[in-house]
């Protein structure tokens, strides 16, 4: 695995909700290395520490990356203020990523708000993948489409029930272990969901893997910033993860 | 060409940038953009007698023109240190300096046998963490306690011995001659200032400790300040760190004393930092008629 560090044209940017922001980047350096699950590390004009995205989709003929943010605080505000055509600094691609099983398998995802766009890649490699998004509102789906245009199953919930059905995703993720078999369990959302997954995955004996996030430094492991409890040890989110196996993970702090 | 090798206590540099400690890792995870040989040394991760987990996470905060972290002298034990990381960066062509923290006189020794048996150049004494609770910049606060913990670890090592001081005190001067006294071979400083943000909209600090080191171009100043009134009052040499993050900085740092610079914070938002830095200061000579980089340390004209 390796990485590199340029400036790279945003090609195409669209707002997928409000304050959900999608950039399409012309990277075929970084996309050819990148695997489902890696990030980058996004040098932001006039902020000090990098933000660490996500890969959502390794765009066809690996031409680049479409990278999928949310607004949070002042870097996210400014990074979506850039427009087509500008420059973005990035490290990348980093990070362990997803392990892929052959694309016949039976393979289920669970994404809460902008825990979804780390999957839609892994998700793109099975036939016929299940999806179960959870969102705080309907004005806040996103990427519905592609999940729904690469084959999924696309199941949704949301807090408020105004779309979907109401509800966390935990109970569509209940329902579909028990109407069928899983061969693998990837997930990627706020910690309690995602130790409510794990603990769903392990219990019925499932292969899980759970996407991490965490304030990261140096995006590389250098400097232990982003660290995370695991049965193995300490691990750093940046470089041993962002995805670790559920049954590594300690929630316990 | 000119020469930008540096000595410092009898270790030859072949140029003053140094990556600082827990910055850097062991060099491997930036060895996809360079090669750890381009660097006139690597301060290693900061290392205690016993392994420890660190802090809770968040260990990050940003700030105007820098960054706090606390991430708690995180590391594997002295002995794995040695015999299991140590091993990845030998050889790899610059100079090894590890770093050593502790929280007792008696862990601070042990630490010391263990790296003195090792294949490292150089010890830097850590007495200035603000990341752990008891001991580390518990030393570095008074004079009384750099002097004691310098003492005792002074005879037991061959090795040159470097210690990195604290900002966090009225007078670093008194510290750093205390330091000289007691047989230092050389200075760091300064190691990150005690700092706070508090997220406005939770109520709660960003850090999981609520208080973290700050570094960074904010820091800057305070450092160049520091290094200049203690280049003046030591006759040891004193590495300059502190906010670096170009090579007009470095050439700042030298001018105020410092016989190398150390480059951190710098590193997580332009990770080429210190290879630019030694690049410009190559030119920076050549374009001024320096024959040595070394003409630059201490070369400020005060009024």
């Amino acid at each position: 695995m390796s990485y590199l560090q340029g400036s790279f044209p945003i090609r195409k940017k669209a707002e997928l909700a409000p304050g959900f922001f999608r950039f399409d980047l012309e990277c075929p350096k970084l996309a050819e290395k990148a695997s489902a699950g890696q990030f980058v590390h996004i040098r932001v004009p006039g902020f000090t520490l990098r933000r660490p995205i996500s890969i959502a989709k390794i765009l066809p003929g690996k031409e680049g990356l479409a990278l999928v943010f949310e607004v949070r605080g002042d870097g996210t505000k400014e990074l979506s203020r850039l427009r087509e055509g500008d420059l973005l600094d990035l490290m990348g691609p980093l990070g362990h990523g997803f392990t892929l099983l052959a694309p016949d398998a039976k393979a289920v995802f669970a994404g809460g708000g902008i825990g979804l766009p780390p999957l839609l890649e892994a998700a793109s490699h099975y036939r016929r993948p299940t999806v179960l998004a959870g969102f705080r509102t309907a004005a806040a789906v996103i990427l519905r489409e592609d999940f729904e245009a690469i084959g999924a199953d696309f199941r949704l919930s949301t807090d408020d029930g105004t779309a979907g059905e109401a509800g966390t995703v935990l109970p569509l993720l209940d329902r579909r272990l028990a109407e069928d078999k899983a061969d693998i369990l990837y997930a990627c959302g706020p910690a309690p969901m995602l130790r409510a997954v794990r603990d769903l995955a392990l219990g019925r004996g499932i292969r899980c893997e759970l996407s991490l996030e965490e304030r990261m430094g140096c995006g590389v492991g250098a400097c232990l910033v982003c660290a995370c409890k695991t049965a193995g040890g300490m691990k750093q989110v940046c470089k041993d993860g962002p995805v670790f196996p559920a049954e590594e993970v300690r929630f316990d702090g | 060409m000119a020469d930008l090798s540096v000595n410092i206590a009898g270790i030859p540099f072949k140029n003053p940038v140094i990556a600082a400690s827990g910055c850097f890792g062991f060099g491997e995870d930036y060895e996809d953009l360079y090669p750890v040989s381009r660097l006139g040394g690597i301060s290693l991760k900061g290392t205690t007698l016993e392994p420890r987990d660190g802090n809770p996470v968040p260990r990050i905060a940003e700030c105007t023109a820098g960054m706090l972290n606390s991430v708690g002298l995180q590391n594997p034990g002295g002995r794995a240190f040695v015999e299991d990381e140590l091993p990845r960066v030998l050889g790899k062509g610059t100079v090894l300096i590890a770093n050593a923290a502790g929280s007792t006189v008696e862990s601070y020794c042990e630490l010391i046998d263990l790296l003195d048996a090792s294949p490292v150049d150089m010890i830097e004494l850590n007495i200035s963490c603000p990341n752990v609770k008891e001991g580390g910049m518990a030393f570095g606060a008074t004079c009384e306690g750099a002097a004691a913990i310098t003492k005792a670890v002074r005879p037991r090592t061959k090795k040159p011995l470097m210690v990195k001081l604290s900002p966090n005190v009225t007078d670093i001067v008194s510290i750093a001659k205390a330091c000289e006294a007691q047989g230092a071979d050389a200075l760091s400083l300064i190691n990150t200032v005690l700092a706070m943000r508090i997220d406005i909209r939770t109520r709660r600090p960003v850090l999981r400790q609520n208080v973290g080191g700050l570094s960074g171009p904010a820091v800057f100043p305070l450092a160049v300040r520091m290094v200049w009134q203690t280049a003046n009052a030591v006759n040891i040499p004193v590495v300059g760190l502190g906010g670096i993050e170009t090579w007009e900085n470095a050439a700042e740092m030298m001018m105020a004393g410092a016989a190398a610079v150390q480059v951190g914070a710098a590193m997580f938002w332009d990770p080429w930092a210190p290879v630019k830095i030694i690049d410009g200061l190559a030119r920076y000579c050549d374009g001024n008629s320096i024959r040595k980089v070394s003409e630059l340390t201490g070369s400020v004209r005060p009024w």
